[in-house]
C-alpha cells in the first residue's frame, strides 16, 4: 500500500470513528497505556490498543488491518471503562473490523474474522442462531484438520441433549428479510 | 387496600438458551415462577445478533434489536433476558436509537418496509437487576424455603452486564450477585476475578487465550476455596465449565469446579429441586447446591 493509499485509509477510519458516540475523542489519546494494560488479550496482540493509535499518528494503520491483532478483542470493554481519555475503544475495534473486511486487508481465514461471518450468514438465513450449525460450518470454513479437537466437547453435549442438529427459522422471516434489504449495508453509528 | 399491577415482561430468552445453555431458560422461567415475576417468551423474536454482528455490519445490528423492541412494544411491556451478551446488544441499541435521530430516521423506515413501529418505549433489563433491585431482599426472604447456609460462592460476572455503560452495577467492582447470595444465606468469597474477561468466542477462535482467561477465573476461585461458581452469563458458563480438564492439564493443578447459573443457586434456596433447575444438564457436579450443609459435610 503506497503513502496516498494509507492517507486515504486513514481518513476513512477517522470519520467512521468520529461518526460514533464519543468518537470524537480519539483525537484526545495521550498515550497513556491503560488501554493495553487493562486488555486481557494484549499479552497476545501484534499490535495493542495503544500501539494502534501510535501507528495510527505514524501514518501506518495500514500494518494494523493487515494482522489478525483486532480480531484478538473478545468485547470485554475494560480498555472502554478505564480509558482517562473517554475514548469508546472497543467501538474503535468494530471499526476496524469492519473497514478491514471492507476494504479486503483482512484474511479471509482469520479466525475471530470466520466465526462472525459464519454467524452473520445463519442468522439472516434463520432469524436466528444455532450452536451446532455456528461451529460446524465454521470448521468447514476455517480448520478442517482441528475439527477433532471439537469432538470430545461436542459428544459431551450431544450425549446431554444440548446439541441439537434441527433448526429453527423465525416466522417472520420474509419481514425481517424486508427491513434488513431497506436499510442496506452500512459503516458504524 | 391498594390494588397494585404487577409488570408484565417479555422474557428474551436469546439463541444458546434454546439448545446449549436451556438449562439457564429452564432455571430462569421455574424462579421467576416462584417470586411472582410475570414473563412472556417474546413473540417470534430474533437473534440480537452478539457480538459478531457487530464487527460485520453496525446498522444491520441495531435494526436486529429493534425488531424485538418493536415487538416487545406492541405489547406495551418491557424486555427482560438473563444472557449477557443479548442485554448489551439490545440495551446498547435501544441507547443509540434514542440518541441518534438520523440512526432512528433509517430504521423507522426499515422496520416500516416489514410492518413494524418502535417508537423507543421500551426498557431493557438483566433478570439479576430485576430480582436485586425491584424485587429486593424482603420478597427474596418471604420465598426462602432452603437457605444455603456455608456454600461458599465465587460470584462471576464477566463483562457485558456491567460494561462499558455500568448502569445496572459498578463496571469493575459490582455487589449485585454478591448481596443476593448474601439474601439466600449463601457466601460470597473474595477471589478477585469477578469481572474478568473468560474470553468469550477467543476459546473457539483462539484457544491459546481463551483457556488462559477462563483458566485465571478457575484458578483463582479455586484458590478461594469457592464451592462453586455462579453466573449470569451462558458464554461464560460454557467457557468455565467445558473445558476444565484441558484447563487443568494446561496450569497443571485442579482447576474443577461445579459452575452454575445464578438462577440455579436461587432456585435451590427458593425450594427448586433438580429437574426444575436442570442440573442434569451439567457437565460438573453442580448437584452439590442441593446437597444441603456443604461445609458441615466438608469440613466436620
Amino acid at each position: 500500500m503506497n503513502a496516498t493509499q494509507v492517507r486515504d485509509l486513514t481518513r476513512e477510519f477517522l470519520q467512521n470513528v468520529h461518526a460514533l458516540p464519543n468518537g470524537e475523542k480519539i483525537d484526545q489519546c495521550l498515550q497513556c497505556g491503560t488501554c493495553s494494560a487493562s486488555c486481557p488479550a494484549s499479552a497476545r496482540m501484534k499490535y495493542s490498543p495503544r500501539i494502534i493509535l501510535a501507528a495510527l499518528r505514524a501514518g501506518k494503520l495500514n500494518e494494523v488491518f493487515e494482522s489478525p491483532t483486532v480480531w484478538f478483542c473478545a468485547s470485554c470493554y475494560s480498555c472502554t471503562v478505564r480509558c482517562p481519555a473517554g475514548i469508546p475503544f472497543t467501538e474503535v475495534m468494530y471499526e476496524l473490523k469492519r473497514l478491514g473486511i471492507k476494504k479486503g486487508l483482512v484474511g479471509k481465514k482469520t479466525h475471530g474474522r470466520s466465526m462472525a461471518e459464519t454467524f452473520v450468514d445463519g442468522v439472516y438465513k434463520r432469524g436466528r442462531s444455532s450452536d451446532a450449525e455456528l461451529i460446524c460450518r465454521y470448521i468447514l470454513r476455517t480448520h478442517l484438520t482441528r475439527a477433532f479437537s471439537f469432538v470430545p466437547l461436542g459428544w459431551k453435549l450431544f450425549r446431554k441433549g444440548r446439541l441439537s442438529l434441527r433448526t429453527r427459522t423465525i416466522t417472520g422471516i420474509e419481514g425481517l428479510h424486508r427491513m434488513m434489504n431497506a436499510m442496506g449495508k452500512g459503516d458504524a453509528r | 387496600m391498594s390494588v397494585t399491577t404487577q409488570p408484565v415482561y417479555s422474557y428474551f430468552p436469546g439463541c444458546s438458551l434454546q439448545t446449549t445453555n436451556r438449562a439457564y431458560d429452564v432455571s430462569s422461567r421455574n424462579v421467576a415462577r416462584v417470586l411472582g415475576l410475570e414473563m412472556v417468551e417474546l413473540e417470534d423474536w430474533n437473534c440480537c445478533g452478539a457480538t459478531p454482528y457487530m464487527a460485520i455490519d453496525s446498522k444491520q445490528s441495531v435494526l436486529l434489536s429493534a425488531r424485538n423492541l418493536a415487538i416487545s412494544e406492541k405489547h406495551k411491556r418491557d424486555i427482560v433476558t438473563v444472557c449477557s451478551s443479548c442485554f448489551l446488544v439490545l440495551y446498547k441499541a435501544n441507547r443509540h436509537l434514542h440518541d441518534d435521530s438520523s440512526l432512528r430516521a433509517e430504521v423507522r423506515e426499515a422496520l416500516q418496509a416489514g410492518g413494524m413501529v418502535y417508537q423507543g418505549n421500551v426498557k431493557v433489563r438483566h433478570l439479576l437487576d430485576l430480582i436485586v433491585n425491584d424485587l429486593g431482599k424482603e420478597a427474596i426472604e418471604r420465598h426462602l424455603v432452603r437457605p444455603l447456609e456455608g456454600l461458599k460462592v465465587a460470584c462471576y460476572y464477566g463483562c457485558q452486564l456491567v460494561r462499558p455503560y455500568g448502569e445496572v452495577d459498578d463496571p469493575e467492582f459490582p455487589v449485585l450477585l454478591e448481596r443476593l447470595m448474601g439474601w439466600i444465606g449463601a457466601t460470597p468469597v473474595d477471589f478477585g476475578m469477578g469481572t474478568k474477561c473468560c474470553g468469550g468466542m477467543l476459546m473457539t477462535t483462539q484457544p491459546d487465550i481463551g483457556v488462559d482467561l477462563t483458566g485465571k477465573v478457575l484458578k483463582q476461585a479455586c484458590k478461594a476455596e469457592a464451592d462453586c461458581i455462579c453466573t449470569i452469563c451462558p458464554l461464560c458458563q460454557m467457557n468455565l465449565e467445558a473445558y476444565q480438564s484441558k484447563i487443568s492439564a494446561r496450569f497443571g493443578e485442579d482447576c474443577q469446579l461445579p459452575v452454575l447459573y445464578f438462577t440455579q443457586v436461587l432456585g435451590a434456596a427458593l425450594g427448586l429441586g433438580g429437574d426444575d433447575l436442570a442440573l442434569g444438564d451439567a457437565l460438573t457436579p453442580v448437584e452439590m447446591v442441593l446437597a444441603g450443609n456443604r461445609q458441615g459435610e466438608r469440613h466436620a
